[in-house]
């Protein structure tokens, strides 16, 4: 779009599965004739032969020849309606047209609007009644969102995340918590082909005010407040960023169990460890919430046992290379690791990112870290130049400790941690949106 | 009958589309430069090298030029600027 600005003329070439996105990207930033040509899914792992094949076949989507639509993309002349793209408002109305609870059900459920489960219908008294859950004018604006970096950005006010808070369930205490998530400008419903989810971390005294629970169960459907909070943070994503619906706003191949509700509140006053947000530079009574991007992968260990380094390098090498491990980890497992010796979480956690390598082939072996690292390596940018110029075979470093976490929570029936994908993208203050 | 009730609508504020115009197109790309541009996804660089031994093979008239942004998911101004003063069309593949 920006070389078309430029006054180039250009075709974007995609696969075939993108063409409804690709169609709602250009109308959104006003380019609904941008030209474009399609070939068929996939293009990685695929041989020159049949990238070649595709070139000289058919466009999946307009059924003509594929290099005769890039040739006439770029050479046909322009008519009324390219010279002048396309502009429009668009609004949302305050309230829906009246009408029954089990209309309103289907209009929500039809429109993409929940997470497919049930929700709590935002009357006009019970968003009022969430609004008292914080200080804030229900018309300040809070934030923007948006589903890709590609996508343009809607903005959303404190009323309106306390109609998705309702529609989750949660109560008007934990609108705090709800409004930060909504603040950090990560989207819980992120569009990549990858399926992300988020996983927040709540830290400081709110975890108590409210009654979230780190004990038995803390990761699944066992606390009002855990379960909730995290519900709101999904479905907030996706209607005050336009959408996440399949095809259009979403392209996740498998989705992501995670995306329904992933909050947990580190169980601090268990750990032998500094919190989480105090390690980020907060205050211990300072309330905060983490948000981790990923949810890819889910490994389970015990202990530490005796074989525990070769359990933990197992799960380290099998992590996938651009999300780092988020740990999750039982008190008891947190007290036999210092046992052992590690007095903090940074001390455990340079032992990860010292263990935590890959043979330089296997790693650089990795569409994702081909497609992002890579031109930084090239660049020059450390780590990634170090690990590039590396023997195939050499050992690499693949996450550096800044990119690891730790965060204690569980029942203690049982001296067990997770290995989860997590990236850290935020760590918001809760207490500013009280 | 069943009571009506109202309910606030859930979605946010998106924001005001401005349209924007193509540019000129060119009668034909015979004897243009034609940039090509790798979009940097994996096995694209694959996909960019078909597209020019395509060209070169039915249309030799037609000069091209292989180029990568800098960093991915950004827009790189640099290559912008070297395709704007030299080039006269571009292909970008493959793209979401």
């Amino acid at each position: 779009m920006e070389l078309e600005k430029d006054g180039v003329p250009s075709v974007g070439v995609h696969t075939h599965v993108f063409a409804r996105l690709v169609k709602a990207t250009a109308l959104s930033h006003g380019m609904p004739r941008l030209r474009q040509a399609y070939v068929p899914q996939p293009v990685v792992d695929r041989s020159a032969a049949d990238l070649r094949a595709y070139i000289e076949g058919t466009d999946p989507v307009s059924g003509r020849p594929f290099m005769q639509e890039v040739i006439d993309g770029l050479t046909r002349p322009l008519d009324e309606e390219d010279l002048q793209g396309q502009s429009f408002e668009r609004s949302t109305p305050r309230l829906v047209e009246p009408d029954t609870e089990d209309d309103l059900h289907r209009l929500f459920q039809e429109s993409h609007w929940t997470d497919c489960l049930p929700i709590v219908l935002p009357t006009e008294a019970r968003v009022e009644a969430m609004l008292k859950g914080t200080s804030h004018r229900p018309d300040q604006v809070v934030g923007r969102l948006r589903p890709a970096a590609l996508r343009e950005f809607w903005e959303f006010t404190v009323e309106k995340v306390a109609v998705n808070a309702v529609m989750a369930g949660a109560r008007p205490e934990y609108f705090p918590v709800i409004l930060a998530l909504a603040a950090s400008g990560i989207s819980a419903r992120s569009s990549s082909t990858n399926s992300f989810a988020t996983i927040s971390v709540v830290n400081g005294p709110i975890r108590d005010e409210i009654h979230m629970d780190s004990g038995i169960g803390v990761m699944g459907p066992y606390n009002h407040a855990n379960a909730t909070i995290g519900r709101a943070y999904g479905l907030l994503s996706q209607n005050l960023q336009g959408g996440s619906v399949p095809g259009e706003t979403y392209m996740g191949s498998l989705g992501n169990w995670y995306a329904y509700t992933a909050v947990l509140p580190e169980a601090e006053e268990r750990s032998p460890w500094r919190p989480l947000h105090v390690q980020q530079g907060f205050k211990p009574a300072d309330s905060v919430v983490t948000i981790f991007f990923g949810g890819w992968y889910t490994q389970i260990a015990y202990g530490p046992r005796a074989t525990w380094q070769e359990k933990m390098r197992h799960c380290l090498t099998a992590v996938e290379q651009y999300s780092p491990p988020l740990i999750v980890m039982d008190p008891i497992a947190a007290r036999g690791f210092v046992d052992l010796g590690f007095d903090t979480k940074e001390e455990l956690i340079e032992w990860c990112a010292d263990n935590g390598r890959l043979t330089a082939r296997e790693y650089w072996d990795n569409q994702w870290i081909q497609y992002l690292m890579r031109p930084r390596a090239v660049a020059g940018v450390e780590p990634w130049a170090s690990r590039l110029k590396a023997a195939p075979d050499e050992l690499v470093r693949i996450f550096e400790p800044e990119e690891y976490h730790i965060v204690v929570a569980g029942g203690e029936t049982q001296g067990t941690w997770k290995m989860i994908s997590g990236s850290r993208r935020a760590t918001v203050s809760i207490d500013a949106w009280r | 009958m069943s009571q009506r009730v109202t309910v606030h609508d859930p979605r946010g504020y998106p924001p005001k589309v401005v349209g924007k115009r193509l540019a000129p197109r060119p009668p034909s790309i015979e004897r243009k430069t034609v940039y090509l541009v790798d979009c940097l996804f994996d096995n694209s660089d694959v996909f960019i090298e078909q597209l020019r031994l395509w060209l070169a093979e039915h249309l030799p008239g037609v000069t091209t030029r292989t180029i990568q942004p800098s960093k991915t998911w950004s827009d790189d101004e640099e290559m912008r600027a070297r395709i704007r003063a030299d080039g006269d069309a571009a292909i970008l593949a493959v793209g979401l």
